[in-house]
């Protein structure tokens, strides 16, 4: 590991004080402090954010959920309301990690954790997300666990959690506090970046930019939710595939459908045709088949990691017949 | 820096960069805790701070000066076992032993996690747990045990948790 210096933050305005690109967050630090002691990351200055009262989960007035930017992962899924009301986010949760990272981690760590493409990790081996203009060693390596839907010819790696594809699902706003002291409200269909032709920069924060908060809309009533982890052991292992489903039916028909995709992109992958193909009509396997030629239209496959394709396609069909089933 | 480890004060000269890990193991010598994988993997780390069950190989010392550290040498002494050392020895939960201190560190935490009601990944009902044999297994799923001790240990926890083992259903306890 590289040393650094180390700042605790005492305000989150003192937080966001210093915007250098070489100054880093830390929250609980299960992502960044693995990542320093590779050197994939090598911050000069470490600002601790873990003491800031940002770990309360609160009520909002039109029944949704603020939840603090600290409240760590094992918390939020154990939380009565989120169980109530979101338990697909309390599945995903559980289905991550961890006891004793779930401990650690933070709703806001959690958004922001990197890739688990293996050559990300290896500094031996190019990598465009590491260390722009390098290449890109998982086209035509080992891709087993990255992306088919969203990739760019620089980058094919997966975004690995499972909170934030539930919080997709959900219609997640993260609130940020930026340099300037300005608060920012970001959908969270806004907040991931396409890797394009710059995979390093993965999100719309700013540098200093803190997330203070998550909101949760109210969730739509009536609604089932469920998410489903296919992963390579049955416990404590990264999603090959996972989707997170909010399904209302009404009168026999789908009336509203919120389907969001972990293991399939380089963000948590949520895409509007397949919902399209769904609303409004009477649950069926053939209805299920169209919203998954929805999704997977554009999925590449590069080797290793073709089984995706097929794999996502069952996954997705699985959940709806829960969703919609008796 | 400064430090409460086991209910002791402890002062330290280390490196910004040292683990609690390696606080505990190089710097005031409590070398219970064992480095696995040093990656957040294996949970051969495992302590307890502030009760709550953390891997002590990814968290910074500097972050955790006005904490209470529990180690495994803060849950029993060798003539007071804590009642999961006694059950690991009685039901043999383990064969090398390097994975032990931090089982029973992450057991002592995942019972109380238990006690307050938090479901798990298993759990049918999220707001009823039990703690079935799947349950025990799915929430020490952080603690790799490369001799497979597997099935020891979780009768070792059970019996801490008071159930009576599958098969040997007493009053409906068991699914
Ligand atoms: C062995 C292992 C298995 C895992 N398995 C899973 C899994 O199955 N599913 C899953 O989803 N995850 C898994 N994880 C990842 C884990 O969920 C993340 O490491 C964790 O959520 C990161 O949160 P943190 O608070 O520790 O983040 P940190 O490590 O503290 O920070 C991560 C990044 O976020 C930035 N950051 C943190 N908080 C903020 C904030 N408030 N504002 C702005 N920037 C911030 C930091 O600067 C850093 O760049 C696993 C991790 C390990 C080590
Ligand atoms: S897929 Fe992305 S993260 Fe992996 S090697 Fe290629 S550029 Fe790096
Ligand atoms: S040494 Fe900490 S989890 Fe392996
Ligand atoms: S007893 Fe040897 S690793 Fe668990």
């Amino acid at each position: 590991m590289k040393t650094f210096t180390y700042e605790k933050a005492t305000s989150a305005e003192a937080a966001v004080a210093d915007t250098a690109a070489t100054t880093r967050f830390i929250a609980g630090g299960t992502n960044l402090l693995d990542l320093m002691k590779l050197q994939v990351e090598t911050p000069e200055k470490l600002v601790d954010i873990s003491r800031l009262p940002l770990a309360e989960i609160e009520d909002m007035d039109d029944g949704g959920l603020r939840i603090g930017a600290l409240v760590p992962n094992s918390d939020l899924a154990a939380d009565s309301r989120v169980i109530e009301r979101y338990e697909v986010l309390s599945r995903a949760l559980l289905a991550g990690a961890s006891g004793q990272l779930r401990n650690k981690a933070t709703t806001g760590g959690n958004l922001l954790q990197r890739t688990r493409c293996y050559y990300f990790y290896d500094t031996s081996t190019p990598c465009n997300k590491r260390e722009r203009g390098t290449g890109c060693s998982a086209i035509g390596g080992f891709n087993r666990i990255l992306a088919v839907l969203g990739t760019s010819d620089q980058c094919i790696a997966t975004h690995p959690s499972d909170m934030a594809v539930a919080m997709r699902a959900l219609d997640a706003t993260i609130v940020t506090l930026k340099h300037d002291g300005d608060k920012r409200r970001l959908s969270i269909h806004d907040f991931y970046r396409l890797p394009g032709d710059t995979p390093d920069i993965e999100t719309v924060l700013e540098p200093g930019e803190l997330i203070t908060h998550v909101e949760l809309p109210a969730p739509p009533q009536g609604a089932r939710q469920l998410y489903s982890k296919v992963r390579d052991r049955a416990s404590y292992a990264f999603a090959l595939v996972s989707v997170a489903g909010v399904v209302a039916v009404e009168d026999g028909k789908i009336a509203s459908a919120a389907l969001a995709f972990g293991g399939l992109g380089p963000m948590p992958w949520r895409d509007a045709a397949v919902e399209a193909a769904l609303v409004g009509k009477v649950p069926s396997d053939d209805g299920f088949a169209a919203a998954a030629d929805a999704l997977l239209k554009g999925a590449q496959g590069f080797g290793s990691n073709d089984f995706k394709i097929p794999l996502a396609r069952r996954t997705l069909i699985a959940c709806l017949r829960d969703l919609t089933g008796e | 820096m400064k430090f409460t480890i086991n209910g002791r004060s402890y002062e330290a000269e280390a490196d910004i960069r040292t683990s609690v890990l390696d606080l505990l193991r190089e710097h005031v010598g409590l070398t219970g805790s064992k480095k696995g994988c040093d990656h957040g993997q294996c949970g051969a780390c495992t302590v307890l701070i502030n009760g709550r069950r953390v891997n002590s190989c990814l968290t910074l010392a500097v972050m955790h000066q006005d904490d209470e550290i529990t180690t495994i040498e803060g849950l029993g002494t060798p003539d007071d076992l804590h009642p999961l050392q006694a059950a690991f020895v009685a039901h043999d939960g383990y064969q090398c032993g390097y994975c032990t201190p931090g089982q029973i560190c992450s057991a002592v935490g995942m019972l109380d996690e238990a006690k307050k009601g938090w479901p798990s990944h298993v759990s049918a009902d999220l707001e009823h747990s039990d703690l079935s044999d799947a349950e025990i297994s799915e929430r020490m799923s952080g603690n790799i045990c490369r001799c497979a001790a597997y099935p020891n240990i979780v009768d070792a926890i059970r019996e801490v948790a008071g159930r009576a083992p599958a098969g040997r259903d007493v009053a409906g306890a068991d699914a």
